[in-house]
């Protein structure tokens, strides 16, 4: 089991054995690490500065904020943000277009990268698979701006290498960025010609630990690539498979934003705008941000978020005896 | 004779062989190679076209002349963007805060993940418990604003540097790194010889550190230097931007200065801004892609020793 938390080495000890050792107080061993506890006070104040301090202002979600009041001396609205927000026009097309595009993208660019590892670790020229781990993680390295240039230019309707392809076979020319039914398409796709490489790393790195005894044992049974591929590699990266799948989930509510907000343009809102860019518009882009309307809204994100995320490492738990702590 | 030949086998066998394979097993051999072949060509294709045409003349690559080779290679979208201020802007302040950003990264993460990877360390499940808690639930992005805003940090470089220091995730593969890789036994020995932890880290744990090093600094530059949205809500003075701002005006926004541009016609200043497009998109890429192989053979260790306790 993949632990985090848990030490593997933790051990009760009985009275007796209480008794009979040294007496070496939790206290005194703590003083013997003053060094790591050095060690650990940058980050740790990292950490209290930049993740749990704006924790603490996410009180604003139940006040009305305004700057000169500051956070304390704000009013206190209770949940009337988030009545507001669920009673809003925009509050299930944001949330239906969150979920359908992130479950979309986990259909599809969850199974993918297993896939490739998979066919890449049957491969057995050293310099093929070589090639092919090196062109396909190379599009990781690219930034989401880039990216999104990329299809902006590749996809224009006058000039883009699509449209003159398509114009080949006699098809018109289509403006592909601002028309809603092709965002969720480009968006899954471009992110999977993305990631594909890059995710199945790990996995490639989990298949290349599996005993090779267990190969060559299946062979000399006299199974087949395929069988092997379904018995041995496959129950081998399950376990991370599912870690994986459970940290997917667990973000349904927040995906990569950053592209969606690229990709958005006035016309094809309707299916692009998702929780977080709606949180962006009014909160920081807006001429007049609501600051705590825009905190509500995260939160209850947030919130979702961690709640699905243990649900859905429950169920790993229950069914496939792998979880994140 | 059957004893010649018996011999005669049995040396033979000590030469690698070959295994046979069934016919199945070589079919799906041929099918897996063309599967992959075909997924590098779907990824290399867009790149390439790119690239031929970010040195095609504009004309060309609008009409369609253009699939995979260059045609009438010329370089002036590539002299047009190096004479652009804001461009040679954006790339002078990336690469600050590439270098500034990534050295504090790599020091924030080795300190917080050497400490955390110690057995001994007392209160080591509560310090875990800090720092995995950050990546389940988070302030979210309207709290984190007005932290940066109330520490006076808008608008500043710092911006773009401090609010992303640390990256838990990759505490985490580093932790798991140290505990693989340094034996308890080491740290035992050195004790005897009267060394206390920082010593010990200096001198030894950190020369034992080289391909998580370079799994990191991988990370945290390429992080760094594709960089946008930070910059995007905390910066509104342009000397800051670094260049994924830049590009998002002129790529996304197509919005260019227009005294950039040199034609009269605006068809021939479509096409021009379309050769911007693809040279910058090749300018932008480029310093990511070749960072890459020269650390591939460290990182692919770190990775394999960092991710397989999860």
């Amino acid at each position: 089991m993949v632990t985090l938390l848990r030490r593997p080495d933790a051990h009760r000890e009985s009275v007796a054995e209480q008794l009979q050792r040294p007496r070496t107080t939790t206290w005194r061993r703590a003083r013997n690490c003053w060094q790591l506890y050095l060690m650990l006070l940058l980050p740790v104040v990292y950490l209290l500065i930049f993740h749990y301090w704006p924790m603490y202002g996410l009180q604003i979600a139940f006040k009305n904020y305004n700057v000169v009041q500051g956070i304390t001396g704000s009013p206190w609205v209770g949940f009337s943000h988030f009545e507001r927000f669920i009673e809003s026009f925009m509050f299930w097309p944001v949330i239906r277009n969150t979920i359908i595009l992130h479950s979309y993208e986990l259909l599809v660019g969850f199974p993918l990268p297993i896939i490739l590892a998979l066919a890449l670790n049957q491969v057995r020229l050293r310099w093929f698979k070589r090639s092919v781990q090196m062109i396909t993680y190379a599009p990781y390295f690219i930034s989401t701006v880039v990216v999104v240039g990329m299809l902006v230019v590749l996809l224009d309707p006058r000039t883009g290498l699509l449209n003159n392809l398509l114009g080949l076979f006699g098809l018109g020319p289509l403006d592909f960025l601002s028309d809603p039914s092709y965002f969720r398409h480009l968006y899954v796709w471009s992110s999977v010609w993305q990631n594909l490489g890059f995710g199945s790393v790990i996995y490639l790195a989990t298949l290349s630990s599996i005993d090779p005894q267990l190969h060559e044992a299946a062979i000399v049974d006299g199974a087949s690539r395929v069988k092997r591929i379904w018995h041995i590699d496959l129950p081998g990266i399950m376990p991370v498979a599912v870690i994986m799948l459970i940290l997917n989930i667990g973000s349904i509510l927040s995906i990569g934003f950053e592209k969606v907000l690229l990709m958005q343009n006035s016309l094809n809102l309707s299916t692009s705008e998702v929780i977080d860019t709606y949180v962006y518009k009014i909160g920081l882009a807006a001429e007049v941000p609501q600051y705590s309307y825009a905190a509500a809204i995260g939160l209850f994100r947030s919130v979702v978020g961690l709640i699905l995320l243990v649900i859905a490492n429950q169920i790993a738990r229950r069914f496939a005896r792998s979880s994140l702590w | 004779m059957a004893a010649t030949t018996l011999q005669a086998r049995s040396t033979r066998s000590k030469t690698p062989r070959r295994i046979q394979e069934s016919r199945s097993d070589r079919i799906f051999t041929v099918v897996n190679y063309i599967v992959l072949t075909l997924l590098l060509l779907v990824i290399l294709y867009p790149l390439t076209f790119i690239a031929s045409a970010s040195i095609s003349d504009p004309d060309a690559v609008s009409s369609g002349r253009v699939w995979l080779w260059p045609v009438d290679i010329n370089f002036n979208g590539y002299e047009t963007i190096f004479n652009h201020k804001p461009i040679v802007r954006g790339f002078a302040n990336s690469l600050f805060y590439v270098a500034v950003g990534t050295t504090l990264n790599l020091t924030l993460t080795l300190l917080a993940a050497y400490p955390l990877s110690r057995r001994d360390l007392v209160g080591r499940h509560w310090f875990m418990l800090l720092f995995v808690f950050t990546m389940m639930f988070s302030g979210g992005l309207i709290p984190t604003y007005l932290v940066v805003h109330d520490l006076g940090l808008l608008n500043t470089r710092w911006a773009l540097i401090l609010p992303t220091a640390l990256a838990v995730w990759n505490v985490i593969i580093t932790r798991t790194y140290y505990q693989v890789t340094i034996p308890h036994e080491l740290l035992e020995a050195a004790r005897i010889d009267g060394c206390d932890d920082f010593r010990f880290f200096w001198s030894i744990v950190l020369p034992l550190s080289k391909p998580i090093i370079a799994v990191n600094v991988l990370f945290y530059a390429v992080g760094h230097w594709n960089q946008f949205f930070n910059a995007l809500i905390y910066l509104t003075n342009e000397e800051l931007f670094p260049l994924q701002l830049v590009l998002r005006e002129i790529l996304i926004q197509s919005s260019i200065d227009p005294t950039m541009a040199d034609a009269a016609e605006l068809a021939r200043r479509r096409e021009l801004r379309d050769l911007l497009k693809y040279c910058l998109i090749v300018v932008a890429s480029i310093p990511p892609l070749l960072a890459y192989p020269f650390v591939q053979k460290q990182f692919v260790k770190g990775i394999m020793i960092g991710s397989l306790k999860g």
